[in-house]
């Protein structure tokens, strides 16, 4: 089959800065495909470029089948897409924006009502679709956002963090209707997201990208496999002895120490927690508390990193750095 | 039919906005008030017998040219929605739709001009207030007359907030802009009266002849033996220069990122 996304050594520059660097990804049609990274490792200039928003400094990339900077009407055509940065109208109401958005992108006026009531629905918002949408809080914002993103149907929906600054409960419905507006419509869906749970749960493949460049590439499955056994935490009152100690008594490589725990992965965890508190009961070492758990993509991430990925507070989207930052140049 | 349910989608959203503010449309009384009642009946005073024609008071003379620079201020301070929906993010949400850049410029235009013909009604009625003699025709007349010499003033607006990114310096260039154009369009006189070199850089000024169409229009034959041009040209040369603006701006819209 053709690939729905292709990017071809895909790379964008700021004054010297590069933010993406010779990316070369294939997206397959119906994929899910989630870009996973800390702040600025270029996830957002990637799906800009993908949606013509942005032109690359060099490389090409093509999104179903069309050119994104020599075919960009017809890629535009072929897109949805949630901005992770505010992008609505708040003089209007809500339910107006959700028009509009289905006028601007084309959506059959005999379908509108029925999806935009739907929808309004879903983000639970029907009771103030009809407020003036500076009125709202920023997560019902964002609900509104979301919503409007999927109330067409296109080839390949973009979605940059969308679900940031909202509620769990929340999250967990919205996962659910993407996943079933995908499966009804044949939609590829390409996501960002810091939240680990949100790429394990909808994704197929992640790619875990860094400084611009993708350093690891595969489903979540696989990734969590090439971490090899489990994850160790230990908090106890001198962490900086305590690893010194256990490196030097069992020799682990795969050790940090992340806040307040110090994290090991190691193949086999659970006969080894007996151990570890008897080798720090005789140095003085208080442990607070010993936990074994399964590797999660935030050990992949820890893993490939080298770094923690610090998940983005909504606070941001609404303040004067975000205004800075979604200005279209 | 796509692209014609976008373009009437961006029109009534420009529509809608502006209407919702009500400060906006209230304080557009006040500028045109100041020139009308205090430029116009103080300079008329102090000109008294050595104006153009004896049939014209100079408040009357000024009153198209005062219309004249109400579109000219309004249409391009209307600019202002492009850095306003870049700065809000809006401006992506439209930017990835599938309609057309000309599409998109159209539907700001077209919707941005309409608010400027508001408030162009807004400053004719406050003629009629002041007692300007204005006939239900000629107010008819000053619909297309006014639409079409916004076009284009909108057009200028729209293109230079596309090349901007924050309202300092789109505040900046608009007042670089505004006088010269407002003051060499003859809205305060008659061009007759100019030397012979401003007169020619007046011609070269669009607005010029759409003051010289109002005061066609709301003047009648008054004006004729005053005139810049015909009606018929002064509408000829406004289009022209609408195309060429409206190009222009489709292009611009298409290079905005
Ligand atoms: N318009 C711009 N001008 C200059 N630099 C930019 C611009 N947009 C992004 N950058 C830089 O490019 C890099 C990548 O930014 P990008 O927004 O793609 O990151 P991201 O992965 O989406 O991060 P986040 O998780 O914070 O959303 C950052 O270093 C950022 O500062
Ligand atoms: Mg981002």
């Amino acid at each position: 089959m053709r690939p729905i996304i292709e990017t071809n050594q895909l790379t964008k520059k700021f004054n010297g800065l590069i933010a993406v660097d010779k990316l070369d990804i294939t997206v397959e049609p119906g994929e899910n495909f989630g870009l996973l990274g800390p702040n600025g490792a270029g996830k957002t200039t990637t799906i800009n470029m993908l949606c013509t928003i942005l032109k690359p400094t060099s490389g090409t990339a093509k999104v179903n089948g069309y050119d994104v900077v020599k075919e960009a009407n017809k890629v535009r055509k072929s897109i949805g897409l949630v901005f992770q940065d505010p992008s609505i109208d708040d003089r209007l109401t809500g339910r107006e924006n959700l028009y509009m958005h289905a006028n601007l992108y084309g959506v059959p006026a005999s379908e509108q009502k029925e999806r935009i009531e739907n929808i309004l629905k879903l983000v639970e918002l029907e009771d103030r679709a009809n407020d003036l949408m500076r009125t709202y809080s920023s997560g019902m914002r964002r609900r509104l956002e979301l919503g409007r993103g999927l109330i067409h149907y296109p080839k390949v929906l973009f979605l940059d963090e969308p679900t940031v600054g909202l509620d769990p409960q929340t999250r967990a419905h919205m996962w659910k209707y993407i996943e079933e507006l995908k499966e009804a419509h044949d939609i590829t869906v390409v996501l960002t997201t810091h939240y680990m749970e949100e790429a394990e749960r909808l994704c197929n493949r992640i790619a875990i990208m860094d400084y611009g460049k993708i350093i690891a590439l595969d489903k979540p499955s696989k990734l969590k496999e090439t971490l090899e056994g489990d994850v160790i935490l230990v908090k106890a009152n001198n962490l900086e002895e305590l690893a010194k100690l256990l490196t030097a008594e069992f020799g682990f490589k795969k050790i940090r120490i992340v806040d307040d725990t110090v994290e090991i992965t190691v193949k086999q965890g659970k006969s080894l927690l007996p151990r570890i508190v008897e080798a720090t009961a005789t140095q003085n070492i208080f442990v607070e508390s010993i936990l074994l758990r399964e590797p999660n993509l935030e050990d992949v991430f820890l893993h490939y990193t080298g770094r923690g990925i610090r998940a983005d507070s909504g606070k941001e989207r609404y303040g004067l750095g975000a205004m800075k930052r979604r200005r279209i140049k | 039919m796509t692209e014609l349910k976008g373009l009437y989608t961006l029109w009534l959203r420009e529509v809608k906005r502006y209407l919702r503010n009500r400060t906006r449309i209230l304080s557009s009384f006040m500028q045109p008030f100041l020139w009308l009642v205090i430029f116009g009946v103080g300079i008329g005073s102090s000109l008294r017998g050595a104006l153009p024609t004896p049939e014209l008071t100079y408040q009357e003379l000024i009153f198209p040219g005062i219309l004249g620079q109400t579109l000219l201020f309004t249409s391009m301070f209307m600019g202002i929605s492009v850095i306003w929906d870049k700065e809000f993010g809006f401006m992506k949400e439209i930017l990835v739709s599938p309609l057309s850049r000309f599409t998109i410029f159209m539907g700001k235009m077209l919707g941005d001009s309409t608010d400027s013909l508001i408030q162009g009604l807004i400053v004719i009625a406050l003629g009629l207030v002041l007692g300007i003699n204005i006939t239900p025709i000629a107010v008819l007349l000053c619909l297309p007359v006014m639409l079409l010499t916004t076009f284009g003033l909108v057009s200028i607006g729209l293109i230079i907030a596309s090349f901007m990114d924050n309202l300092e310096s789109f505040g900046a260039i608009q007042s670089f802009i505004n006088l010269p154009l407002f003051f060499l369009s003859g809205a305060l006189f008659q061009l007759q009266s100019l030397p012979t070199w401003l007169q020619d850089i007046s011609k070269l000024n669009p607005l010029t002849y759409g003051v010289d169409a109002l005061r066609h229009v709301i003047l009648g034959a008054t004006w004729q033996p005053l005139q810049v041009q015909p009606l018929l040209i002064d509408i000829a040369i406004v289009c022209i220069f609408d195309l060429f603006m409206i190009i222009a701006g489709t292009w611009a819209f298409h290079r905005m990122k």
